[in-house]
């Protein structure tokens, strides 16, 4: 794209809110979203469900239906703003600048047509000019590349006689067939087996490397980060509460929703007696959040804020102590309580 | 695939022989005397007690149900010989028994009648997938809008009239009332004799049968494809680019039509069995029509056969579905 400057990242979001009207009301699932992600670089996306990660990344791939949502804000890709582009020009970017690999290769592959013709459909829709021979070499050229054996064999199967780690390289397979420059990975490999989770997420950074795409990985699989993501956002009820170098985030957290995902992830150094802990309560309701912080009936440390601001007044994102960090937090020292109470905590439950 | 279908063939072929038995003990048990119209008839309603036990006798209602039934099952393969009266009439294979009013073969009165109702079932089927898919998909597509909605009550209305009436009403106002006239005269002309007088004299049926069926048609299509719409087959198809319309009518579709399908297959099977109020209704001289005559007069080899017929077209139909149905999804193993 010619309009980018050359140090403007590929992909930059800004301000970006996505609504949907329901019969309960107005219902807000990403409320004045920004980040962007370079070519090569990986942005971790983390969050329960209903946070508004796959919406946010839906928004970006334009495949919210215009009619049934409205979205506010700023998408640039390669600098050319999409918000609110027609619905034609949408789809020549989507499968060609930006690619999206679902969670579910099982559900998200037509359970009626052969891998290979889905591959070829996926490039020739993008390469009108292009020949069926060329697409089906392209296919199997792709299918080899994500490590199918005997791929010419394979792209006559169909998706249900495939396994589920081949069925997911099949799927990055398709979404890679017209190198896109950003790629979405809707919880990748959240319906694998964990050995073969790590063969796909090495696939996709050899893959990245390879076409030096910007990746956004969307998962609430804080393994998954650790392993791939150089920066990591964290969305509670639509919202950016948390932002920082992966380093950052996974080592001195300072927003207690971030702290309480990483405490309820097992952790393999700490003795078999330790206990995981979970968030109390459940996500809140996107057409009714509650006023003030969102995460704060889930918060055990509200009270160490005072004047009951937790409840009232939402908080800024305000820059956290690491490099590029951001919380969206009223505590003061976060840092201190991380260090003193949470890892105190998790030592102790270990002994 | 061959193997199954021969599997589902011989088993098909098993339920047609305990239909062909269960009614014919369901004619010979039954409450009503099969001699009585047969002997009215050849003796000008003046049939005396003799009369009648000799047309008994010459029925075989004297001997034993597994001697007759057996004899009708022989004369099916290899045609038989069957005397009502004085003069014994030749019945050549596949004989279903003579008309009891007519003296003929059953089996070849109706191959006469069998042309008219495929005509109508075939032009009936047709309207219900050519209204029904497309006004299905096109409100799946719209679903929830004003038009949907206008759409989708309007049909219920439609569906929830009898049949029987609307095909009634429509042929008042079409060929009686307004006297449209390319429908002035209804009724069957084979295709072979003038395919014009084919195509007028079948069309209202067809679209009475059309109009009314699509209906549910409609409601199948818009059920199904709105269900495959939110699939993530479908997600995937758009992320990739494709086309609304590469989507909706080659993913979606594809997955959509499999349950309609389903339900097309049994319902041209009931098409084919005759369609009673249609043919009646527009005077077209089909299995349908025969039927209900013979029900009228109590003759009961033409009753028994159509029945059988019937079950025959739901047997065939249903393998049928079953076969198209491992076509149209890779999944379904026949086996």
């Amino acid at each position: 794209m010619s309009a980018q400057r050359a140090d403007a990242p590929y992909l930059v979001v800004d301000d970006l809110t996505v609504s949907f009207p329901t019969e309960d009301g107005q219902l807000t699932a990403v409320t004045g979203l920004s980040y962007s992600v370079d070519r090569g670089q990986t942005l971790g996306i983390v969050g329960e469900s209903g946070s508004g990660k796959s919406v946010s990344s839906l928004a970006v791939m334009g495949l919210h239906d215009p009619k049934r949502s409205t979205i506010t804000g700023s998408i640039r890709l390669g600098g050319r703003e999409i918000v609110g582009l027609g619905e034609s020009e949408m789809r020549k970017l989507r499968g060609q600048d930006t690619a999206m690999i679902f969670q579910d290769a099982l559900a998200a592959l037509h359970p009626f047509f052969r891998v290979g013709d889905q591959l070829e459909e996926a490039y020739l829709v993008h390469h009108p000019k292009a020949s069926k021979r060329d697409a089906a070499r392209k296919a199997i050229e792709m299918l080899d590349r994500v490590g199918i054996p005997q791929p010419e064999a394979r792209a006559k199967d169909y998706p249900h006689q495939f396994s589920g780690g081949m069925r997911q390289r099949a799927m990055i397979a398709m979404g890679l067939i017209n190198d896109p420059s950003l790629i979405f990975a809707d919880e990748p490999t959240t319906a694998l087996d964990v050995t073969v989770q790590a063969q796909i997420l090495d696939l996709l950074s050899d893959l990245q490397s390879e076409y030096n795409s910007a990746i956004v990985i969307i998962t609430h699989d804080l393994g998954v980060i650790a392993e791939m993501a150089n920066d990591v956002l964290v969305m509670y009820a639509g919202r950016k509460v948390e932002f920082g170098t992966c380093k950052d985030i996974l080592t001195h957290p300072e927003m207690p929703y971030t702290w309480g995902l990483l405490s309820s992830v097992p952790d393999l150094t700490a003795s078999t007696d330790s206990r995981l802990i979970p968030i109390p309560g459940n996500p809140p309701s996107l057409l009714d959040p509650p006023p003030g912080c969102a995460f704060n009936p889930r918060c055990t440390h509200r009270d160490k804020v005072p004047g009951q601001l937790c409840t009232t007044v939402l908080p800024e994102l305000v820059p956290g102590v690491g490099e590029r960090h951001l919380r969206r937090c009223h505590l003061a020292d976060p840092e201190a309580i991380y260090r003193t109470e949470i890892v105190q905590d998790a030592a102790g439950g270990a002994q | 695939m061959f193997a199954y279908i021969l599997k589902r063939s011989l088993s098909g072929l098993l339920v047609v022989v305990l239909v062909s038995m269960s009614v014919f003990a369901l004619f010979w048990y039954g409450p009503s005397e099969p001699a009585r119209p047969i002997c009215n008839n050849q003796t000008n309603n003046r049939c005396s007690a003799a009369k009648l036990a000799q047309f008994r006798e010459n029925l075989g209602y004297n001997n034993p149900i597994v001697v007759e039934y057996g004899k009708w099952a022989k004369g099916v393969f290899v045609g038989r010989e069957i005397q009502f009266g004085q003069i014994p009439i030749e019945c050549p294979a596949p004989c279903l028994g003579l008309s009891f009013r007519t003296n003929q073969p059953v089996y070849a009165e109706m191959k006469e009648r069998l042309p008219a109702t495929i005509s109508v079932a075939l032009g009936g089927a047709f309207l219900y997938v050519a209204l029904g898919v497309p006004i299905g998909i096109a409100a799946a597509r719209r679903r929830g809008t004003v038009g949907d909605k206008a759409l989708v009550s309007s049909f219920l209305f439609l569906s929830s009239v009898p049949y029987y009436l609307f095909a009634l009403l429509m042929s008042l106002y079409l060929t009686v009332i307004y006297q449209v006239p390319i429908f002035g005269t209804t009724g069957y002309t084979p295709i072979t004799e003038n395919p014009w007088h084919w195509f007028t004299g079948l069309f209202l049926a067809w679209m009475a049968l059309g109009i009314f069926g699509c209906t549910s048609y409609t409601r199948y299509t818009r059920g199904s494809m709105i269900e495959t719409l939110g699939e993530d087959y479908i997600r995937t198809a758009r992320a990739k680019g494709l086309p609304a319309r590469i989507v909706v009518y080659k993913h979606a579709l594809r997955a959509a039509l499999v349950p309609v399908v389903t339900i097309f297959g049994l319902d041209l099977g009931l098409l084919l069995a005759g369609t009673i109020f249609t043919e009646r209704i527009f005077s077209i001289r089909g299995i349908g029509w025969w039927g209900v005559e013979a029900v009228a007069v109590k003759d009961l080899n033409v009753v028994q056969a159509t029945t059988l017929f019937g079950a025959v077209m739901i047997i065939v139909m249903n393998i049928a579905v079953d076969v198209i149905y491992s076509v149209l999804d890779p999944r379904v193993r026949l086996s």
